[in-house]
């Protein structure tokens, strides 16, 4: 199946001298994260399908610098802010979309200043985008009358208001979209944002990702459906730590839409 | 007739505002203390989200209970206040009820405020409950302790006498009640008053008038000491609140000017800056280790913080047991502020270093790397306070100035910079995925 995958690069695009209509980010995660590949793999299988004219940067792409950022070294991050724009800005991108929502936020808010104007979407919105401009059909496939809950990511919803686009999509799958006592603007982190991913929590009585993971099984769902590739981890971590995983998956909704096409 | 009463009250306004305006002067000045910050963009969303979020409460009522209440007292204590301006006329020139020849207008305002009263009371009863019998949560947490505590119960126990008084003062006012004219409420409290002589009653009903407005003076000045100092700020702190995506934090432009420096090739990092720009220039801290690194706006925000606890009841790291409160780091801003502006005042308008900071001192590292950066709190804050911000400020400091980052951390850091991820990878690697 993998040999279907098509995967331009924009220094290919450029070698031919061509301009892809939009730049997938793939981010760190995307890109070397066992679990999150596999988002990747399904978001441009989705792309292949619907035909999508895209490129993404590959090895010229290097992190955005919001884990930087938020630990506190705007130095680091602001180095890779630049030469990330120099990049961009070198191939002329208009727009970029991402499955993470870190990157998202970061690409969208903070590169302006730095001389970084793009237009920025988060893979949620593009899907959204593609179904209403009717190049890709959402049908329930598998997942038809499943119940699913979304879990908001902090940097996609409380930080840039994005909380219709994921549940659009959910909806056309003819899953039961349920709601987590906490949702949209009060959302329940993951407990991974502004650098946690990348150290052990201080100490409490609890992990964040378990509590939100109680949360989420709370409401019994056979699926958890995530937006951005570290609320999966930690949401597949919470889980495994309450022994549901032959019960519950956590899923991206690339995937979702993925496998309901059978792609 | 006397005109000592009248000179007497003159006396008690004069100081009353006088101190009042020297206290606001203060805190104007403790505000400036922090480094500026420009706030002239977005004019009309600024307006916007004053109207919507201090005046019209919209944030507050998110919490339904809490947020009907709270609107109770706003609009009653607002409205009420109409009367301190008949109160003021009357103890100037030594007239009774100045307005009240406007009959049945006067009737109906007065009936108003009675009403407003008896609500606000009730409400302000129900807050006390909350606070100290039901004993929410957010009320005993661990900075909610002493001072925070006994301040929250002192406005309640105000707002309930000067309430009781008012309703007193038309109760035992003979005149008033004659005139059978807005005394919608009083009318039922006045039986309690039957028995006694005029005189008494006229004893009573000027004891309730003059403690009522040197009530209402005694409070106003209150308010400098106090968390209540919301109802002035939150119209400043909601109008020069965050109006960009919560998501985006803003960007170090010192730092800007060092990386710009070093990606240019051309730059000459050992040059001579130009004589006019290298006198001017001091030397800037990244981030903030003490209040004057914040800017002012985030010292306004610990002024104009209530302590109602809706941040730190948001927190993931809170609700899990960690240290970190975004309360708390409010909290403390506004006190190590104080502490830094009494420190101005005794030294007579120069600070003293007094060998402490807000961090370590009153802000710990263990608070600071447990923040998530989720922005729950900032969505929480009925007042557009953002706690985030002073988070990340001293995060900047930790990291920046002093290489002070937790060692995993570091790591992650370490390889961004070698590698363009926050994992050991290599990044010619970055698109292995495809063909896997």
């Amino acid at each position: 199946m993998n040999e279907l995958l098509k995967v331009p690069t924009m220094a290919e695009y450029m070698a031919q001298g061509k301009q892809p209509e939009v730049l997938f980010w793939v981010g760190c995660s995307g890109s070397f994260d066992d679990r999150a590949k596999k988002i990747t793999k399904a978001f441009v299988k989705i792309l292949n399908q619907a035909k999508v004219d895209f490129a993404v940067l590959g090895t010229e792409e290097s992190c955005t610098g919001d884990p930087a950022k938020r630990a506190g070294n705007e130095f680091l991050f602001q180095m890779q802010a630049v030469t990330n724009i120099e990049v961009l800005n070198a191939y002329e991108v208009k727009k970029i979309v991402t499955a993470c929502p870190h990157c998202f936020n970061t690409i969208k808010n903070e590169y302006p200043q730095l001389g970084g104007q793009y237009e920025v979407m988060h893979h949620t919105q593009f899907l959204k985008s593609l179904l209403e401009e009717g190049k890709l059909t959402i049908a329930g496939g598998q997942y038809k009358g499943k119940r699913i809950t979304f879990h908001d990511p902090c940097y996609l919803g409380r930080a840039n208001n994005v909380y219709e686009a994921p549940r659009d999509l959910i909806r056309k799958l003819e899953a039961e979209l349920v709601e987590m006592k906490n949702c949209k603007s009060k959302g329940l982190c993951c407990g991974a944002g502004g650098a946690q991913m990348f150290k052990d929590a201080e100490k409490g009585d609890k992990e964040v990702n378990v509590e939100r993971t109680e949360q989420a099984i709370e409401v019994k769902p056979d699926i958890i459906a995530a937006g951005c590739p570290f609320c999966n981890t930690m949401m597949t971590d919470g889980v495994k730590a309450k022994d549901k995983e032959a019960e519950v998956d956590v899923m991206d909704i690339a995937e979702l839409i993925a496998n309901a096409q059978d792609l | 007739m006397s005109i000592i009463p009248n000179i007497l009250f003159a006396i008690i306004l004069i100081a009353g505002i006088g101190y009042f305006t020297l206290n606001v002067k203060k805190l104007v000045r403790n505000i400036k203390l922090g480094r500026d910050v420009d706030v002239s963009d977005n004019t009309p969303i600024r307006w916007k989200n004053m109207t919507r979020i201090a005046l019209g409460q919209s944030k507050m009522v998110k919490r339904p209970i809490a947020g009907f209440l709270h609107i109770i007292v706003y609009v009653g204590f607002v409205i009420i206040n109409i009367e301190v301006l008949e109160i003021i006329i009357d103890g100037l020139f030594g007239t009774h009820r100045i307005f009240s020849g406007l009959g049945t207008l006067y009737g109906v305002l007065i009936g108003t405020f009675e009403v407003l009263a008896l609500l606000v009371f009730v409400s302000v009863t129900l807050f006390w409950i909350r606070r100290n019998i039901i004993k929410l949560q957010r009320f005993w947490k661990s900075e909610m302790k002493g001072w925070p505590k006994a301040d929250g119960n002192i406005i309640l126990y105000f707002e309930m006498v000067l309430m009781a008084l008012f309703l007193v003062m038309n109760a035992t006012d003979v005149h008033f009640q004659d005139m059978q004219n807005g005394n919608v409420i009083s009318q039922f409290i006045a039986p309690l008053f039957n028995n006694f002589s005029q005189a008494t009653l006229h004893i009573i009903e000027r004891s309730a008038w003059w403690l009522h407005i040197i009530g209402i003076l005694v409070f106003l000045n209150y308010l400098y000491f106090s968390k209540h100092l919301h109802i002035l700020l939150a119209f400043p702190n909601t109008y020069y609140g965050k109006v960009k995506p919560k998501g985006e934090l803003d960007n170090l432009e010192s730092v800007t000017k060092e990386v710009m420096m070093m990606m240019d090739p051309n730059a000459d990092p050992f040059a001579t800056p130009p004589e006019n720009e290298s006198a001017e220039e001091e030397i800037v801290k990244f981030g903030a280790s003490d209040v004057q690194d914040l800017n002012w706006v985030q010292l306004l925000n610990a002024y104009t913080c209530t302590e109602c606890g809706r941040c730190t009841s948001e927190c993931p790291a809170n609700q899990t047991g960690k240290k970190l409160s975004p309360r708390k780091i409010m909290m403390d801003t506004r006190d190590r502020l104080e502490e830094v502006g009494k420190n101005i005042d005794a030294n007579k308008g120069v600070l003293n270093d007094d060998g402490k900071q807000l961090l370590g001192d009153y802000i710990t590292t263990e608070e600071l790397w447990a923040c998530t950066s989720c922005n729950a709190c900032v969505e929480a804050c009925p007042v557009s306070i953002d706690p985030l911000s002073i988070i990340i400020d001293m995060r900047r400091y930790l990291v920046m100035e002093q290489s002070a980052a937790p060692a995993e951390l570091n790591n992650m850091m370490t390889n961004i910079e070698n590698n363009g991820a926050p994992w050991p990878y290599n990044q010619m690697d970055r698109l292995n995925w495809k063909d896997e």
